[in-house]
């Protein structure tokens, strides 16, 4: 392992989430184990490349931000005793295994997470402590002002101790509601890298690392939950896609995508989970995608895809979540099985005007059918509603190609 | 253990076109919910308000009082009236405003009071 600064980071940010996990519940403050954390980097910097990297540098992290916390502890009593008492999101609980959880990050997730925060300030507050992620890195993958970015987690932070969110995993009764919301926020940060907005790289491969990296985590630490092992296999099984899906800066459709290109070991790992989740044949909305990508990464070339078994998952999620958006990805199986027309004539009851995909579907749509006119106002009105780089390059060639 | 303010908002226009014959039921559900509060060992105060149109402002924070008649906030929803609980955290008041807001039938803001009761020091 490399001890010079950049191994060192590495280190920190792998650290991070148990990191700050460990020591909230410890001394109750997020800020207390922020500063702590990240005390303990600013020594790991200044030692490691000297002395070396210690042999479980975990628990040498561990060892030394709480430390650092004690000593500020003591410095806040001094200066104030009323201090330590105000302390809050306190878990008078010690250090023991929460039923099958026994790992502190699942509570900063759910704190994160929880219903009572912004869903914006969700995605912030969960990339910075759990994924270890700095508020200017974040602030650059969502598009705004570092300072906009700051104030937003502070004032997440700030209500989670004013109006004592809990730091704990939520009782039975409520759970499966907040694991929906905590896979929510997942699948937002992974969406974000896989189809970015915004002018810059239509992909940011540190966020889908970064969602990946949280679904596994999850599913470790809730490993009987159906719906999170769904979300780790589709998110598996879309970044397998990743590399074939943009050439040139341009978007690839998925019948066109090399599937050389795909990578095998995610693949294999997704349709192991896919798996796993049928045999226990309680389908939610993550299964079921996840299901549909195993059924095209399943296939060896475009043309063998299982369209059929496509339209029934669908069909599938449509009783559980009849949105107006699964009704379009239908659609799309719909066009391969009984033609364009007859999945036309669906596309276009779907009350999606404003959506990119509706209006790029249509344009295909209509140029299978020949309509051209109708094509291209359907290629002008994806194009003006989408924010994604390769994709507007997609959409702008394949209007160019009308006759 | 945190006291929270759990206050309901709502339109009075809105709330005075529910009929009468259906008064008596969120009446009980309301009075239902309250009994719980006590019985759970959270009530600590609650209170049902007269319309905004009762509402007087005093402004003494210059030089000579003011005093005004109608509600501070020209708004169309105003509070109808409030709970006050003291629970373990935001988890268990936000269950609380979930049946609060099902017994009175509106929109339940849930805020979270300053500091803590204050405890001597040993």
């Amino acid at each position: 392992m490399s001890s010079g600064a950049a191994g060192v980071e590495r280190v920190f940010r792998e650290e991070y989430g148990r990191l700050i996990a460990s020591l909230t519940r410890r001394f109750g403050d997020l800020d207390i184990a922020e500063d702590a954390a990240g005390e303990a980097l600013v020594v790991a910097l200044e030692r490691w490349p000297v002395d070396g990297v210690p042999p479980n540098p975990g628990a040498w992290l561990m060892t030394t931000a709480g430390n650092r916390a004690i000593d500020r502890l003591r410095r806040d009593k001094l200066r104030d005793p009323k201090h330590q008492a105000a302390a809050m999101i306190h878990d008078p609980t010690p250090h023991e295994p929460t039923g099958v959880v026994a790992d502190d990050r699942l509570r900063l997730l759910f704190t994160c997470c929880h219903p009572a925060l912004a869903p914006e300030a969700r995605i912030a507050l969960t990339l910075r402590m759990l994924g270890g992620l700095t508020v200017a890195e974040i602030a650059a993958a969502f598009l705004v002002q570092e300072t906009t970015m700051g104030q937003r987690i502070t004032r997440a932070k700030a209500k989670i101790k004013g109006a004592r969110i809990p730091y704990r995993v939520p009782e039975a009764d409520d759970l499966p509601e907040r694991v929906g919301a905590v896979l929510a926020v997942v699948m937002l940060i992974f969406n974000e890298g896989y189809l970015a907005s915004g002018d810059g790289e239509p992909v940011r491969a540190e966020l889908t690392a970064e969602a990946i990296r949280l679904a596994r985590l999850l599913h470790a630490l809730l490993p009987g939950d159906l719906e999170t092992t769904g979300l780790l296999a589709l998110l598996l099984l879309t970044e397998s896609r990743r590399l074939a899906r943009v050439r040139g800066g341009e978007l690839v459709p998925l019948d066109e995508q090399d599937r050389g290109g795909w990578d095998r070991a995610l693949i294999a790992e997704g349709h192991a989970l896919v798996r796993a989740c049928l045999a226990a044949d309680r389908p939610g909305r993550y299964q079921i995608l996840a299901a549909v990508n195993a059924v095209h990464t399943d296939a060896p070339t475009a043309a063998a895809t299982d369209w059929s078994q496509v339209a029934a998952l669908y069909d599938q999620l449509t009783r559980l979540d009849p949105s107006p958006i699964v009704a379009l990805n239908r659609a799309v199986a719909v066009a391969e099985l009984d033609g364009p027309e007859v999945a036309l004539a669906i596309v276009e009851r779907l009350p999606l005007d404003g959506y990119h995909a509706w209006h790029a579907t249509r344009a295909d749509l209509l140029r299978r059918l020949g309509r051209s006119a109708d094509a291209r106002a359907q290629y002008d009105a994806a194009l003006a509603c989408c924010d994604n780089t390769a994709e507007a390059s997609y959409l702008r060639r394949k209007r160019g190609e009308l006759v | 253990m945190a006291q929270y303010l759990m206050s309901v908002h709502g339109n009075e226009e809105e709330y005075a076109k529910v009929p009468e014959d259906q008064w008596p039921e969120m009446f009980a559900a309301v009075e239902a919910f309250n009994q719980q509060l006590q019985s759970d060992g959270v009530w600590v105060f609650a209170g049902g308000l007269q319309g905004a149109e009762t509402a007087t402002v005093v402004d003494a924070s210059g030089d000579a009082p003011v005093i005004t008649d109608g509600p501070y906030l020209e708004t169309k929803e105003h509070i109808g009236g409030f709970w006050v609980i003291e629970v373990p955290d935001l988890d268990a008041a936000l269950r609380y405003a979930t049946a609060g807001s099902q017994a009175c039938q509106g929109k339940v803001e849930v805020r979270p009071f300053q500091g803590e009761p204050e405890t001597p020091e040993a």
